[in-house]
């Protein structure tokens, strides 16, 4: 096993260039420097992505979920890990000299996407995986959308990174399954888990994978990613992060294989995506945008590799398609900045204006015709003949789809070596409508593309004896079988394409052109519908809900006012009524009392008077009266006293 | 220990109140020194933390208050707890650092901010159901006194709106109390001791009546669909240092609710009503989505975010209550992430609120389509903006990631139909990213003209925050050895 420093060489690996990076991301005077700083970072990099290839060593600390954060360098990570760390020094290289305003920005965030595809490359559980596979897609956003000032960057940005993130939930989903069905989230115990479980988990993996990979359907967000500085489509798009798709597919290739259906569904995938996009590669007729859907072609063998099992010729092919491509689209890069077009008519004969370009460049499309002995010839066999071995119906479709990339790397071939004069005015004609051409390549940009255009020509040599043999060792592999018949058949195949395409050219319509109208589709089928639902939520929102709440305060308001009114009107006016009615009968009564029991009072005092006035009467001064009133009163006394007794 | 630091903030408001004469720098700094030396505490406080067991609370203390109801001065914290104390912490100090530039009466506004975090601190540290609902409702009080105060736009409407909405919810989680105090056997308002007893398990309709009156009231607080309408309006017109508070502290009282008083008093009812608290959570985590999607106003977008990570956290405690043997560890997860989301969202949407300020005080809007290519005028503002967005839509290397992904590891193992609440996580990075663009980039235009950068005070009050997300997002552990354990209490207390 490896010791200490291995363990460490993996954490710096992972480290050091997410540290530097990310502090030169956010520092803004630190342009003058970030080359030089980027470089050797990328340098020390490269050098311990050997030194773990090497040592193989594993690391892991706590994270979450009960599961770690963990790496691990198995021979799979060994063969890619290095790839992946070399291509990016390279680039650096040729950004060095390429990219001049921004430079610290543009620097730190090609660090940090080193950083995550490495982890990407190297983690060997879900959560760590899912860490570095979204930091990765957040990278790209920022860089697809490098220059921000132009509006319609940033939106090709946004583009790629929500159409990477919708197939990033097949992680997220596969991450759950994998714990219910109670394998653990380690990458290497998936196919352990039970059978329901494992296959969510099957198919969270492989929609994530097809995503990233820019596979049938997602493939339009590659397309957009190549308005990005051409060292991100040579980084990026062609060489890790696209190709990260199709190495999660050789990592789980056991999982594949266990489900019963996710292999034979990946392989039938991918041939698909071959065949449709080498047809639309065909038709391209701007530089990036072949290459572009020549990589998703590409990377279709490498996700075919991972259906039909053989993570060898798989890996094989992934390490010298990421050389080769990323080969032309620095060369593709070096022509925009040198004449401000990468429209292919605009480039007729560019090859022999500035010779090294020129030819490294042409290696590389002979490589990607397939052309003996170029590496992908080589690679590309040894997945299609794994793939006969299943069937030959997707070796067929297979063997097409090489037919296919023979055509368009032709095509490229044919118009950059172009001497027809007529040709040339015409593209002299379209030079600088994109950006003011220099006119120069400078040292910086060509010294990349020598070394790549090495790694394009050997690199074959992983798919033959003896070192064939080697990797499959290393991934885990049985001996691999070498098919010479298959090999000579490609072979003879992509050189008569080739001429054929030399000859006749190739058809250009308008579906290829717009890329299968993918994009638009996306937008009609899921954006518009979406943003619709949102508005519709929103007004929903403020009209309904608000309004309900709103309403039940407005009718708090009214029931609380026609309280008040009752209040005033109909309790408080029963309070006055009732004062009223009390006053009332206290006049009734005081008149009574003026009335009756005053007036009887009265009429006795009146009574009085007149018994007054008719006791004076007999007052009446004559004597005889007196006599009179003396002997009635006598006569009176006498008959009560007769009587008494 | 802990009355120390939950009342010193409340002393120092008191002395700023006392102190007219006291003048706007002094008060300023003694706002930020106040809140550093409250943080400092509470760091040391974490450092001597060690995980108490079932049902315990570390750094206890008790005091007889109420006794005729059972009630008493009883203060703790465990794993749930601590956490959201730190965070509050972190994040009243940032608004102290914001507040340096502050010109409307700033003694005043320290003091109240001062009162609030008192408030705040205690409801967290709390573990008597009276003194939760004192502070529940002080704090709502003081959060109407910010807005009204220092708001701009409609806020005596919005400030009215929040404070009758929230103190209604309020009620009805006063109703849910006294149910479980009366259904106690003694008659208590202890939360252990009512946690422990779990009074209404034997009565399921007296229970689920009790766990409706205290849903309704967390559920406006927290808030969920469809009890949200008062936050839009609310942060729309709220000053910086108030949204940032409002959506960084008070929200959480709403979900600390349902950790610390729903799921251990009432497991019946918790578990058999676990579908809607789910329903309930997914729902918002879509609506809230897509309604921010829509919206041309920032500040209102943040606020429609918040109900969709709130929805996150609903959507975990509610897969909490669906008990069964295989779905232990998946319950534990989510648990887990939910208390996380509940920290990370804090610090994240505190600093979203802090940023969506600088917008206001420059140039007096926050309409999105009124600026262009921002980025050109203010770098340090793109930088720091673009920081906080990734960290909002889920990014990893910070704290959302490490939340949404145990969330979602936990919720869609033990309960595989959420699995539909993902689509929250893209439409979130899917409007983040248009508001980025939006603001900042392409033609520089509109009111980005002339737009003056970031302040040294606002760096350091917004920096600070996303920093701790990032390091939160990239040492998880320190976090998670906290929550883990009080994260498998909840989960077996549920389970009764």
């Amino acid at each position: 096993m490896s010791g200490p420093n291995g363990d460490i060489a993996l954490w710096l690996l992972v480290l050091l260039p997410a540290a530097v990076g990310g502090v030169l991301a956010v520092s803004r005077r630190a342009g003058p420097v970030a080359a030089p700083v980027s470089l050797g970072t990328a340098s020390v990099t490269a050098a311990l992505s050997v030194v773990v290839a090497l040592e193989r060593p594993a690391v892991a600390v706590p994270f979450m979920a009960g599961a770690d954060f963990a790496l691990g360098v198995d021979g799979l990570a060994a063969l890619v890990t290095p790839t992946v760390a070399v291509v990016t020094m390279l680039v650096l290289l040729f950004a060095a000299g390429e990219i001049r305003e921004g430079r610290a920005r543009f620097h730190g965030l090609m660090l940090l996407f080193a950083s995550s595809a490495v982890l990407t490359v190297t983690a060997t559980t879900l959560p760590t995986l899912l860490f570095a596979w979204e930091l990765m897609g957040a990278t790209s956003y920022a860089l697809i959308g490098f220059w921000w000032r132009e509006d319609h960057r940033v939106s090709s940005g946004l583009t790629a990174f929500v159409t990477t993130r919708t197939a990033d939930l097949g992680l997220y989903v596969a991450a759950a399954a994998a714990l219910a069905g109670g394998a653990g989230l380690a990458l290497a115990d998936l196919p352990e888990g039970s059978a329901g479980w494992r296959d969510v988990v099957a198919a969270g993996v492989l929609v994530a994978a097809l995503g990233k990979a820019a596979q049938l359907p997602f493939s339009f967000w590659l397309s957009r990613a190549m308005e990005g500085p051409s060292p991100v489509s040579a980084l990026l798009h062609s060489a890790a992060m696209v190709a990260m798709g199709g190495y999660l597919l050789l990592r789980t290739e056991s999982l594949l294989a266990a489900t019963g259906w996710a292999g034979p569904t990946a392989a039938w995938l991918g041939a698909a995506t071959a065949l449709v996009m080498g047809a639309v590669a065909v038709t391209q007729r701007d530089l990036k945008q072949l290459l572009a859907a020549s990589t998703a072609a590409q990377l279709a063998f490498v996700v075919m590799a991972a259906g039909v099992g053989t993570v060898a010729g798989g890996a094989a092919h992934l390490v010298a398609h990421a050389s080769t491509k990323a080969l032309l689209f620095l060369a593709a890069g070096a022509w925009l900045t040198a004449l401000g077009t990468k429209q292919l008519s605009g480039l007729s004969g560019v090859a022999r204006r500035w010779r090294l370009v020129g030819w490294t460049a042409s290696l590389g499309a002979v490589a990607l015709a397939g052309v003996a002995p170029l590496s992908l010839w080589a690679t590309k066999d040894a997945v299609l003949a794994e793939a006969l071995k299943q069937s030959p119906w997707l070796y067929s479709a297979g063997v097409a789809a090489s037919a296919l990339s023979a055509a368009y790397a032709g095509k490229v071939l044919v118009v950059v070596w172009r001497l027809s004069p007529a040709h040339g005015e015409a593209a002299e004609s379209q030079h600088d409508e994109e950006l003011t051409g220099t006119r120069h390549v400078g040292v910086l940009e060509q010294a990349p593309l020598v070394v790549l255009a090495f790694g394009a020509v050997v690199l074959g040599g992983l798919a033959l004896p003896p070192a064939d043999a080697l990797v499959a060792r290393a991934v885990g592999e049985g001996r691999p079988h070498v098919a010479v018949p298959e090999l000579v058949a490609s072979a003879v195949l992509a050189v008569a394409v080739v001429v054929a395409v030399a000859r006749w050219g190739v058809p250009e319509p308008r579906w290829g052109l717009r890329w299968l109208g993918l994009e638009t589709a996306a937008r009609a089928v899921v954006v518009r519908p979406t943003l619709a639902v949102a508005h519709a939520l929103a007004r929903f929102d403020d009209g309904v809900l608000d309004r309900a709440v709103t309403g039940m305060a407005t009718g708090v308001l009214a029931a609380a006012r026609g309280s008040a009114r009752f209040d005033d009107r109909v309790l408080d006016r029963g309070v006055e009524a009732t004062s009223t009615t009390s006053l009332r009968a206290a006049e009734r009564a005081a008149r009574a009392d003026d009335s009756s029991l005053d007036g009887a009072v009265e009429w006795v005092a009146t009574g009085m008077r007149r018994l007054g006035e008719v006791a004076r009467r007999p007052q009446s001064g004559q004597l005889y009266q007196y006599y009179l009133q003396a002997v009635v009163v006598l006569a009176t006394g006498v008959v009560l006293l007769v009587l008494v007794r | 220990m802990l009355s120390l630091i939950v009342f010193l903030p409340l002393a120092a408001a008191a002395v700023l109140v006392a102190l007219p004469r006291i003048g706007d720098v002094v008060a300023r700094w003694l706002w930020v020194a106040v809140t550093a030396v409250d943080l400092a505490l509470v760091v040391a406080l974490w450092l001597r933390y060690e995980s108490p067991g079932s049902l315990g609370l570390a750094f206890e203390e008790r005091a007889a208050w109420i006794p005729g109801v059972n009630s008493s001065y009883h203060v703790g914290v465990d794993g749930l707890s601590l956490p959201l104390v730190a965070m509050t912490a972190v994040i009243f100090l940032a608004c102290a650092v914001y507040g340096l530039h502050e010109r409307d009466r700033p003694r005043i506004q320290a003091a109240l901010f001062l009162f609030l975090q008192s408030v705040s601190l205690g409801l967290f540290v709390s573990a008597d159901l009276i003194l939760f609902f004192v502070f529940f409702d002080l704090s709502i009080v003081a959060m109407y006194f910010v807005i009204a105060g220092w708001g701009h736009g409609d806020s005596g409407r919005s400030a009215m709106k929040f404070f009758l909405y929230t103190f209604l919810g309020s009620l009805a989680l006063l109703v849910g109390f006294i149910g479980l105090y009366l259904a106690a056997d003694p008659h208590t308002f202890d939360m252990v001791d009512l946690a422990e007893a779990a009074p209404l398990a034997q009565s399921p309709l007296a229970g689920g009546l009790v766990l409706a009156a205290i849903l309704v009231g967390l559920a406006v607080k927290t808030p969920t669909v469809p009890f949200h309408t008062w936050l839009p309006p609310a942060h729309t017109d709220a000053p910086a240092v108030g949204s940032a508070v409002l959506a960084g502290v008070l929200l959480k009282m709403g979900t600390y609710g349902f950790v610390r008083i729903a799921m251990p008093m009432l497991p019946q009812a918790w578990q058999s009503w676990a579908w809607v608290v789910i329903v309930v959570g997914v729902v918002s985590v879509l609506y809230g989505a897509l309604v921010a999607l829509a919206q041309t106003n920032f500040k209102r977008m943040v606020a429609y975010t918040s109900v969709n990570h709130m929805g996150y956290i609903a959507l975990a405690v509610g897969v909490a209550g669906l008990v069964a043997e295989d779905t232990t560890q998946a319950r534990a997860v989510a648990v887990t992430g939910a208390v996380t989301q509940m920290v990370s969202h804090g610090l994240i949407t505190g600093a979203l609120f802090l940023l969506a300020g600088v917008l206001e005080n420059r140039a007096s809007t926050y309409d999105m389509d009124a600026y262009g290519g921002l980025a050109a005028p203010a770098p340090k503002f793109a930088t720091l903006f673009a920081v906080g967005a990734f960290a909002s839509l889920g990014l990893p290397a910070f704290s959302g990631f490490i939340a949404e992904f145990q969330i979602f590891t936990g919720s869609v193992a033990a309960a595989p139909v959420t699995a539909i609440a993902l689509l929250g996580i893209l439409v979130t990075a899917a409007l983040f990213l248009r508001a980025l663009q939006r603001i900042f980039t392409g033609e520089t235009r509109g009111r980005s003209v002339g737009f003056a950068d970031l302040r040294a005070s606002e760096v350091w009050s917004v920096g600070p925050l996303l920093v701790l997300s990032l390091v939160i997002g990239v040492l998880p552990r320190p976090l998670l050895d906290v929550i883990e354990p009080a994260a498998g209490v909840v989960v077996d207390l549920v389970g009764r």
